[in-house]
Order: C-alpha cells, then structure tokens, then sequence
C-alpha cells in the first residue's frame, strides 16, 4: 500500500492505495470525486480525461501512485471562482452540447486546456480539438459549437 | 400566459449538475457496497463440466462466489421472455448463470462478491472453468444450414417464422411490365452508450425491502421482475433509475442477469452489492443488433409504380430471444416507409447463433426496412432511368389519403395505420436544402477536377410512441413549485426540460418553478419504458392531461376564493386572476395552501387553511365527497395506436478515386415529428441519430470469427466516431400534427439514425455507378467491388 497526495482543485487530497489502482478509480472511489466519468479503461473514449499539472490526460491510463504530488484538475474544477458554471460548463448548457453527460466531464477538461492555449479557434480547429473524445449522443456537432462559444465567453464576448 | 413553453428551443433543466461533475450515474453510488465480478465463458457453445473454487477461496477480501448450483427458487429458472408471439414458436432465454451449457462468448458462469472490483476480478481470474467445447454456429448462412444447432432442441435454429401479406404479391409481380431481383444485407452493429449498465441493490433487514438502483431504460418494469424472480412481495421492492449514461435500447431489456443476481446476493449477505459493467462485458455479455440478409422480389410498370413487393429475410436473433422478434416485426412492417407498395408480402425467419442475443438498438429493424426499400426504389429509378426523386415520389402515398392503413399489424399488435404526414412536401423541402437539381452540375464540375462525388436519399416512416401507456403526477405546492413525476425513464433525451414544458404551459407558471422525477417508482408506480420514440408522446401527454386536472381543481378553489366564476380565470406566471381584471387575483401556491384543509399550521402560510381561518358552507364537508386534498393530479395517456412520424435525408459523398475512401461531403434531413415541444432537443436527437447513422453505414460492424469470437470488441476496433467522421447535419422542420394525441407530437429519438446506410449507399451508388447491396462499407470493400463492378 502506498499513501499517494495529490492537490485535487486547488484542494491537498491523499489516501493510501495499491500500487495498481488507477488514477481514474483513486478519483472516484478513493477521494470521491464521481464527476470523472469511466467510458472504456482502455484509453480510447476519453470520458476520463483530467489536467494534470494543466495538461489532459486520460486518468484510466495512469496508475495514481504515479502522480504523487501533481495538480489535478477535474470537471469538478472547471467551476467559475464563484462556485457557478465556468466558461466552458457554460457554453455546453447554452449550446445543447451534452445529451446524456456522461462523456461530458471528459470533453469540458479537454477543452478547458485547450482554449487555454487557443484561444480563438476555427470551427474546423475546434472540431479537431475534441477529436480524441468520443460521444454516442451529440453527433459532435453541437459540441464544436460549445467549443466556439466558450471561447467567445472566455474573450469576454459573452 | 405571457411566456410560451410548448415550442420554445429553452436550454436544459438538467445540465448545469450534469456539466459540473454532480451527476449521479450508477458507479457513483454505493461507494461502501461490496462489488461483483463475472467469470464469463471464453467459448461460444461449450458444456460446463466443472467450477473449481480451490485457488480462488485463499484471496483476501472474498465475500462470496456462486454457480448455477448455488442459485434457488425462480432465480435458478430461465430469465423471461418479454414479449411472447404466436409466430416465436421456439423462444430460449438465458439463465442468471450458465446451467450446464454456454452459447455464446461471454455468458455469465460464475458471480465473484468481494470488498472491491479489484479483488473480485482477481478471484473471477482464479477460478478454473472446464468446458467441452460444441460446434458452433456463426452467421445467418450457417444458422439456417443447421449442420450444427445453438439450442439441442432446435434442430434447425429457426426461432420464429412469420409471413404478412396484403393482396397477392407473386401474382402481382409476375404480371408486372418489369421486374427486379435484390439480394441486400445489412451487418451488426450495436447501441453502446458511453455507460455501460450497472446495478446496486440494498437490503434492508429490519424493513424487510429492498432498493436496486439500476442503469435502465424501464424502472418499474425491473421492479416487477425483480420482486418475482426473489420472491419478494412488490411493494417491499423499490427500483430508482439514476442518471444514465445513454441507452439506445440496449438497456430496455431487462432483468438482465446482473438485475436479478445483485439483488439475490445483496439479500443473501446483508450487505450491499454493485455491480459496473465494463467495456469488453458490454460488448461481450449485453445485446446487439441489424445483421439481416433479404432478397427482394419487385413488380412495377413504366413510371416506375410499384404494383408488387415480395421481401423474404432472415434476421441473426443470437443465442437468445428475450425480447421476442421486435426487431424483425419492425423491419417487416416499417420497410413499406412512405410508399403504397401494390401488393405486398413479407416472410422472415429469425434463428439462432452463437452470438451476443439481439435485441433493439436505436431505429430497432428500420434502417434495415428502409435500406431494403430506397435500394429497391434506387433500382427500379435506375431501370426505368428516371430520377430517383421521382420514382419515390410518384409511389407515395398522398396528404389527402391520410390516414391511410397498410393492412398489416404493427409491432405493437395494432394495425399499421399511417395518422398523418405529408410526404411530397417533405421530399419538396429536401430537393431544395440539398440542392438536388443543381447536383449534375456540381458532379459535372467536379468530375473536371477529378473527383468523383455522388449524391444519396434515403425516405422512411417511423411508428412512434407505442402504448400501452405512461402516467404522470403533478403536483402544486404550497411554494409554489410544480413537482412532476413520471414513470418512464431518461438516459439523455432532456425529459426533465420537456416535461416541465407541458406542464409550465399547461398551468401557466414559470418553467424555473417546475421540476421533474423520472424512472423512480417511489414516484411512480405505473409505466412502460423509454423506447420507440415514445417518451414525448405518451409521459408528455400524460403530463398535459395530469396538468389539466390541476389547473381545473385550481381554478374552482380560485373560483370559491375570489368569489367568481372559474371560467373568467386564466393562470399567468403562477398567480390566478381574472381576465381583464389583474387586481382580482390569488397566487397559485396559496391556492395549493387552500386545496388542503388543515387542523394543524406548520407555518404561516398554512395556517389560511386551518379550521377557524377558512370560510365556506358549513352544510359540507371541508373536502367534498367527490374530492382530495392537495393541489395535486395522476392522469394516464394510453394511445389508441402508434403516431407515424417520417422524415427525409440526402447526402453529398465523395470517394477518392484511387484509395476508394469515402467523406460525406453534407448531410441534410427534413423532419416530421409533428408539433415540437423544444426544437433544441429535437436537433439535438437528429445531430445524434445522424452520427449512429454514418458509424452504422461507414465504420461500426461486430466481427464474429467461425470460433464465435468477438474480434472487435474494444473502443480500439469498433469504430465508433469521432468527431472528424459525422458530417454536419443541415435540417429542416415540416410539422404535421397528429390527430390521435391532444399535444398533436410525435416521437423524435430514433429518427436521425434510421436511413443513414440507405442514403450513403445511395449517395455511394450514385458516385461510383456499381451498385452497393451491403452494409456497411469500409474503403477496401469499395475498393474490392470496384474490381469486380459490383457490390
């Protein structure tokens, strides 16, 4: 067993773990963060994603005992500092962006991180920006146009 | 009222917990619950000859592991069939776990209970399976060969045989002007929610009842089954739906042997059991759908009118058939779409493999119907060299015919009765957002870039909303908020916002003010399932008549309060008045305090209800003979028959002449669900049908080796796609109510998906100029039928 610590949303997070439990289930299980979803445990769907140290990751892929230390930010974190939507949380809800939201937790951290970096996207780079993600109910398309509109709210077009 | 709910795209009640991680899905309850894990047949047809538990027994943190032979009472008997039919003359369910005999890779054999998933799996890994392996059967060509068969008793592997015919379809064709012969297939794919299912029961000892969360397309249904299959009396039996990660159909099956065995054993422990599904499970252990083979007969004169259709097919039912021959009674029945076929007949059989049973996924046997019918439409426009919008068009069936009977029955066991729709003027608004007569030059001038383009159009008619019925409670109260609770359950479709809709709209209060419960028979005891593009037209009928009792009852107590005739009082923004008079008014909530007669205030509020506050004749009772208390109502929509919905897609592809891959350049649909209740969330159903429908068509498909092995079955190798593979969807709305439902809807949630392989072969077809006769299509199957001219 191995104690692992990590600061989940600005907040210090530890317990103690096997070495193999996943990043993914040390999440939700261990520290009771549910809103990182489980679509696969293979890599592929992306539900998973968290920022680690800033960057998505897929936390089905890590084991936790591995990021000992890190900054992890989860959907849950994605919150405005006020305690309501975020930019990107938001954009989802006005553009009908989620159908089920089981996906959903994955692709808001994905495009979190990136509109960090790209900040004005093109439709076409916004598509290619959740292009590792997958959802079974949008058809993406109302997902690309979140992508777009949170980008607009964090330019403080809102 | 001053604002419009019925109508308005308004954003979702339900997203902003679902987009801050505060959503509730299966795995996120129980935390303290002890987990289940499966040992779960690596062979596809194979005798049990032994379990052995030696190794397993010694892992720290086993709680429990059972075998067939552990199980008792209705647990240890075949799981259900749910949906008997004459024609099924052989139906077989599986068991909770394998009774001597395996028929398909992943069946369930042994049930690991440990502290947690990671141990169970690893005791699930120790347990040693001997099996005597049987000759398997892959594929409908196999099946109905029979040199091998699933189940010992069906010599043949025929399930079910059913023939439907209106009029004398052979004699018709055979004195037709011209004749067509088509043999078409279309292969498996499945639903796959990004959740797969998941149950977590609690017993509670000292209460004698249980609560068994399950991820579910039909609560109170599961609760039925599981209080029969324990032997638990109903009432002690309660069953919640959490937030569910999709569902496509796959979850309206049920009990699953999961449903049945996690309740057993939470009940045997003492303790609570959850069980998650995981990926590979899912693929392997849930169900499937589409694999068909059809040959079609089609008689038909110079313009292109059918006089006569003959569709004999055979439908891949897997190892089981709980859900009877849904599926295949569907493609039988929905394949005539918007056309009047002449004579018609139909006959399939359903048989047995191998494989993962076969039951509903969103569209549920329609894109099957309706590839088997544009192909043939396709066909005879290319024959008579007419064009293919033409020689639809000139088969429909016409506005002024409505409604109009095809004289077969449905799958709901009721006459297929078209309620209404326009078709010509549906496939008018296609042409035009499509562009379809400016196509030739489009092609023109791409073919003098080089590139070869084709343009595709696939029509259906979709029954919707199948009964027998949904109920719906309302409920004012005394703050003013509107709870509405409904018995079907939810897995995406926005039925906490569209409910609040009806219901907003119908009581004249703000939507903020209304919310709603579904798939909780704590709320609701009596309801079918969310399935067949149903919800919208049976729970939100339901709702509206529900409402309507409500707004009745406020309006006579408004009446007594006011000292005016109910009928001079309308509701606007929660508050009763007089129309024309707004300063003679009550609010809505203090009606709700008015409706229940009180000896005892629990607040302020309440106390206007008490003994000595209210006024009122003193020759009646406080609550008349003939009423409740409590601004609340229960009412039931239970239709006559289906509602017909349809709709149109066109799409624009190109394949590449040298690698022979193949992009969809645009993809638009013309839509008829009669009256929207939220446009938003009807696209938003399109948007997502529409990608089911371009993975069905171009990637997904279940590859089964002659073993019975699943090749594919991971997010690695099902391709499911991504967001660079689905085109943007363009779409335009004809709304044509329907007679038979007083919100005039129809259903929209499976729509979107049900002519994408019709219309991409269409639009395949039209780019390569061979004929494309199976689906789906990969790249170097093109590539390969560009070889041989055919495919």
């Amino acid at each position: 067993m191995h104690e692992v610590s990590v600061t989940v949303n600005g907040v210090l997070r530890s317990a103690t773990v096997p070495a193999r439990r996943l990043l993914s289930d040390f999440l939700r299980h261990d520290l009771g963060c549910t809103g990182t979803h489980v679509g696969c445990e293979h890599g592929v769907c992306g539900a998973c994603t968290v920022l680690l140290d800033g960057e998505p990751v897929r936390s089905c892929l890590l084991f936790a005992v591995s990021v000992d230390g890190a900054q992890l930010t989860t959907v849950e974190g994605c919150r405005a500092p006020d305690g309501g939507l975020g930019p990107v949380q938001r954009a989802f809800h006005e553009c009908h962006g989620l159908q089920c939201g089981y996906c959903t937790p994955g692709f808001i951290t994905t495009v979190t991180a990136y509109l960090r970096d790209h900040p004005d996207p093109t439709e076409e780079q916004a598509r290619e920006a959740i292009g590792g993600n997958l959802c079974r109910c949008t058809g993406y398309q109302n997902i690309v146009a979140s992508v777009l509109r949170a980008a607009a709210i964090q330019r403080g077009e809102a | 009222m001053t604002t419009r709910m019925f109508g308005e795209p308004i954003q979702r009640r339900e997203d902003p917990r679902l987009v801050s991680g505060d959503g509730r899905y299966l795995d996120d309850l129980g935390q303290d619950a002890l987990a289940a894990a499966f040992v779960r047949s690596p062979y596809a047809h194979a005798r049990v000859t032994d379990v052995d538990v030696t190794d397993a027994l010694d892992v720290d943190g086993l709680v429990a592991v059972y075998t067939y032979e552990d199980l008792d009472g209705r647990v240890a008997e075949p799981l259900p069939l749910l949906i008997p039919h004459p024609s099924l003359h052989a139906p077989r369910t599986g068991y909770p776990l394998a009774n001597g005999i395996v028929r398909h890779v992943g069946e369930p054999v042994a049930m690991v209970v440990a502290v947690d998933r990671y141990v169970a799996e690893d005791v699930a890994s120790l347990i040693r399976v001997t099996y005597e392996q049987l000759p398997v059967v892959v594929g409908i060509a196999a099946a109905l060969r029979a040199d091998a068969a699933v189940h010992e008793d069906v010599a043949d592997n025929v399930a079910a045989h059913l023939v439907q015919e209106v009029g004398d379809a052979r004699a018709a064709i055979d004195a037709a002007p011209h004749r067509l012969h088509l043999d078409l297939d279309i292969e498996r794919s499945a639903s796959t929610p990004l959740e797969g299912k998941g149950v977590y029961a609690r017993w509670d000892p000292a209460d004698r009842s249980l609560r068994v969360y399950s991820s579910t397309q039909t609560s109170t249904s599961v609760r039925f089954a599981v209080a029969a299959k324990l032997g638990i009396p109903v009432d002690r039996v309660e069953v919640v739906t959490p937030d569910v990660g999709g569902g496509f159909g796959v979850k309206i099956v049920h009990p699953w042997p999961e449903e049945v065995l996690v309740p057993w054993a939470a009940i045997r422990l003492g303790r609570p059991v959850k069980w998650t599904e995981d990926r590979r499970e899912h693929f392997i252990s849930s169900a499937h759908e589409r694999a068909q083979t059809h040959a079609v007969d089609v008689g038909f004169d110079d313009d292109g009118r059918l006089h006569g259709l003959s569709v004999t097919f055979a439908h891949d039912n897997g190892a089981y058939t709980p859900y009877g021959i849904i599926a295949p009674i569907i493609t039988s029945t929905q394949l005539l779409g918007p056309y009047k076929p002449g004579a018609y007949r139909v006959e399939f059989r359903s048989v047995y493999t191998n494989t993962v049973q076969v039951t509903p996924y969103r569209g549920a046997g329609r894109p099957q119907g309706v590839f088997v019918m544009e192909r043939t439409m396709d066909a005879i426009a290319r024959y008579l060299d007419l064009d293919r919008t033409v020689v639809r068009e000139r088969n429909f069936i016409q506005p002024d015919e409505m409604p109009y009977d095809q004289g077969m029955i449905f799958q709901d066991g009721r006459p297929l009765i078209y309620d209404s729709g326009d078709y010509p003027a549906a496939l008018d608004k296609l042409k035009k957002l499509i562009g379809w007569d400016d196509f030739a030059a489009y092609r023109d001038q791409a073919r003098a870039e080089g590139r070869r383009v084709g343009i595709g159009i696939g029509c259906y008619v979709e029954g919707t909303g199948v009964g027998p019925y949904e109920g719906a409670h309302v409920r004012v109260e005394t703050d003013g908020t509107v709870v509405v609770a409904t018995g079907l359950t939810t897995q995406g479709q926005g039925h906490e916002t569209v409910f609040a809709q009806v219901a907003a709209a119908v009581l004249g209060v703000p939507v903020e003010a209304v919310t709603v419960v579904t798939g909780d028979t704590r709320r609701f005891r009596y309801a079918v399932g969310t399935f067949a593009s149903r919800a919208a037209v049976l729970s939100g009928n339901a709702v509206a008549l529900a409402a309507r009792k409500v707004r009745a009852k406020a309006l006579r107590i408004a009446g007594e309060a006011l000292e005016v005739d109910p009928r001079d009082l309308e509701v606007t923004d929660g508050v009763v008045h007089v129309r024309g008079t707004p300063q003679a008014q009550i609010a809505l909530k203090t009606v709700a305090v008015l409706a229940n007669p009180l000896r005892y205030a629990f607040d302020a509020e309440a106390a206007r209800a008490t003994q000595f506050a209210v006024g009122g004749s003193l020759d009646k009772p406080p609550v008349a003979d003939d009423d409740e208390p409590g601004l609340e109502a229960t009412d039931y929509y239970s239709p006559l028959r289906s509602t017909f919905a349809d709709g149109m897609h066109a799409a624009i592809v190109e394949t590449d002449p040298e690698t022979a891959e193949i992009t969809v350049l645009r993809y638009a649909v013309v839509h008829d669900c009669g009256r929207l209740i939220n446009p938003r969330i009807v696209d938003g159903q399109i948007h997502g049908g529409v990608a089911q429908g371009v993975g069905g068509a171009l990637y997904e498909r279940l590859v089964y080796d002659d073993a019975g092995q699943l090749l594919n079955a991971s997010f690695m190798d099902f391709l499911m796609p991504y967001a660079s593979e689905v085109p943007v969807v363009e779409i335009d709305h004809l709304e044509t109510p329907s007679p038979l439902n007083p919100l005039g809807v129809k259903g929209a949630g499976e729509a979107g998906v049900i002519p994408g392989a019709a219309v991409l072969a269409s639009a395949i077809e039209d780019a390569e100029g061979i004929p494309i006769t199976r689906m789906p299509i990969s790249p170097s199957e093109l590539w390969e039928a560009r070889r041989e001219g055919r495919r």
